[in-house]
């Protein structure tokens, strides 16, 4: 049986916890994780959308980072594909300053057990934040290492139950032109929309982001909820989610949608499949300078080892 | 009043026409404040192909400008911006093959040969070639009427530079209408006022037979 986030939020005398326990409680968790988690969410949700974002606190994970040299806090924060704030590069900085990215619900629907409607606290709560520093390889052919701060996808979407008939997860972003101007033009269909096959959206490599360079995310980079999936092309990395989805068919995803030909829905980094106007073979690494030469592009993003299994069988061609 | 456009306004108007290139100098090697961001190839290569439709179109307005004012001022300045739009163009593609495909003439062919966008670039580049080098007082004047003709080149030469620009955006193609307005704008002129006088030539011709018969 389903039950709905109002019948979880109703709370039975049994589960409140009595104050000894919830002070002995408070004690063991003083060294943890988690106390630091829920610390830093306080700070965090004031902090969104200032000049100096918070601090977070986050383990590093190395295992799953590479150990390139980032690229700097400035090139990451001005230098951003994020059509609801202008097709510039430099404007979803100028113009995402205004954005309000507390308070924050996520509707959650579809295919799952758990459904319903939840603060961002309430998505955050559980899950101890680490540092990923990952290679971001955009559609256009260029690419940055990015430090990102934020909790395997997974875990989350196990906290709502998945049934058997969940066979993708589809992310929506807010819809507000009046907060992002840029979807005052139809450049794009609105609201944008991404998506993942279920298994992609488990691997552990795919996380939520909530932070970059150790602090609250800064709104031009998605505040305060976006999808990294590390092996893709970066308009798969969604950004201000406000839904995800349960589905059985493929989600429709926006640019998929709007150019069929151009961008596919599993939009995989493949030197091999170019797109139909540019080579996807090489890339300039931003940050690099004027006479740094194009590097080029590896299958996966360089994570094939991880991934590529995910796609055994499948024709990358046809499924680009 | 010559001697003042000579030696005043045209060096003025020289000098503002290299203000983009020097921007973009500035930029490169970080002075007077100005930055290129964090992508700089991709700044100078996307400026320079602007500004090349931008003096094509400026080079353009010329003649309806002297239409409307009916003062020959305007055709003075013609000939510069040509010659500008071809040195943007000059910039556009050094970048490209330079910088962008660090100079290697096998990605630069199989781009012409595979992309249709870098083709159609690549034809308005060479096209733009002939009038750059017939652009002298002396090359006019040898080619005569012919001169005239071959100039008109420039009429395909902007359409295939808008054609470029519009299929070399990803998705955002507000800007690139913005040059296919102003083009039609500029072409549609020249079509109507071409019609006006081979209207006006025919009455005339018409009149003419008439008083001979009568």
């Amino acid at each position: 049986m389903r039950k709905t986030a109002h019948e979880l939020a109703r709370i039975i005398p049994s589960d409140i916890t009595p104050y000894d326990k919830y002070v002995s409680r408070r004690a063991l968790l003083a060294g943890g994780v988690c106390l630091a988690a829920v610390q830093t969410l306080g700070r965090w949700g004031e902090s969104f959308g200032q000049s100096s974002p918070a601090e977070l606190t986050y383990t590093h994970n190395a295992a799953l980072s590479v150990t390139d040299a980032p690229n700097s806090y400035k090139d990451i924060t001005t230098y951003n594909n994020y059509y609801e704030f202008g097709t510039d590069k430099s404007d979803p900085a100028q113009n995402s300053q205004g954005f309000r990215p507390q308070p924050w619900k996520v509707t959650v629907s579809g295919e799952a057990e758990v459904l319903g409607s939840y603060s961002l606290e309430d998505i955050l709560r559980p899950h101890p934040l680490e540092e990923r520093i990952y290679r971001l390889r955009c559609v256009e052919a260029w690419s940055m290492i990015v430090p990102w701060v934020g909790f395997p996808l997974g875990d989350l979407l196990k906290r709502f139950k998945p049934t058997s008939k969940a066979k993708f997860v589809e992310f929506k972003t807010l819809y507000d032109p009046k907060q992002m101007p840029g979807q005052r033009a139809r450049v794009l269909e609105w609201p944008y929309v991404e998506g993942l096959r279920i298994d992609e959206a488990m691997h552990p490599l795919v996380i939520m982001a909530v932070g970059l360079y150790g602090k609250a995310i800064p709104n031009q980079n998605g505040a305060p909820l976006r999808l990294i999936v590390p092996w893709k092309y970066g308009f798969k990395g969604i950004k201000a989610i406000v839904g995800i989805k349960f589905t059985e068919t493929a989600p429709r995803t926006t640019w998929a949608v709007s150019a069929p030909n151009e961008y596919g829905f599993f939009a995989n980094v493949n030197p091999a499949v170019d797109h139909p106007r540019w080579s996807q073979a090489s890339e300039r690494h931003i940050g690099g300078g004027l006479f740094d030469q194009r590097r080029p592009t590896l299958p996966f993003n360089g994570y094939g080892a991880q991934v590529a299994s995910l796609y055994s069988g499948m024709d990358l061609r046809k499924f680009f | 009043m010559t001697a003042i456009i000579r030696w005043v306004v045209k060096p003025l108007v020289f000098v503002a026409c290299l203000v983009p290139a020097l921007r973009l100098t500035a930029g490169a090697v970080g002075v007077a404040g100005v930055s290129l961001g964090a992508d700089p190839v991709a700044v100078i290569l996307h400026t320079c192909g602007k500004w090349t439709l931008n003096f094509l179109m400026i080079a353009l307005c010329m003649t309806p400008l002297r239409d409307a004012t009916h003062s020959v001022f305007w055709l003075r300045f013609r000939r510069m911006f040509g010659l500008f739009a071809f040195f943007y163009v000059l910039l556009h593609f050094t970048v490209y093959l330079v910088l962008d495909q660090a100079g290697k003439l096998g990605a630069l062919w199989e781009d012409i040969v595979k992309r249709p966008y870098i083709t159609i670039g690549m034809l308005a580049l060479c096209l733009l070639i002939p009038l750059a080098v017939t652009s002298t007082a002396k090359a006019q004047r040898r080619l005569g009427r012919r001169w005239i003709r071959l100039h008109r080149l420039v009429y395909v030469i902007a359409i295939l530079g808008v054609w470029h620009y519009w299929w070399g955006v990803k998705k955002d193609i507000r800007e690139p209408l913005l040059y296919v307005c102003g083009l039609s704008l500029l072409l549609g002129y020249r079509l109507w006022k071409k019609r006006k006088s081979r209207g006006a030539s025919r009455i005339s011709v018409a009149r003419v037979a008439r008083t001979d018969a009568s």
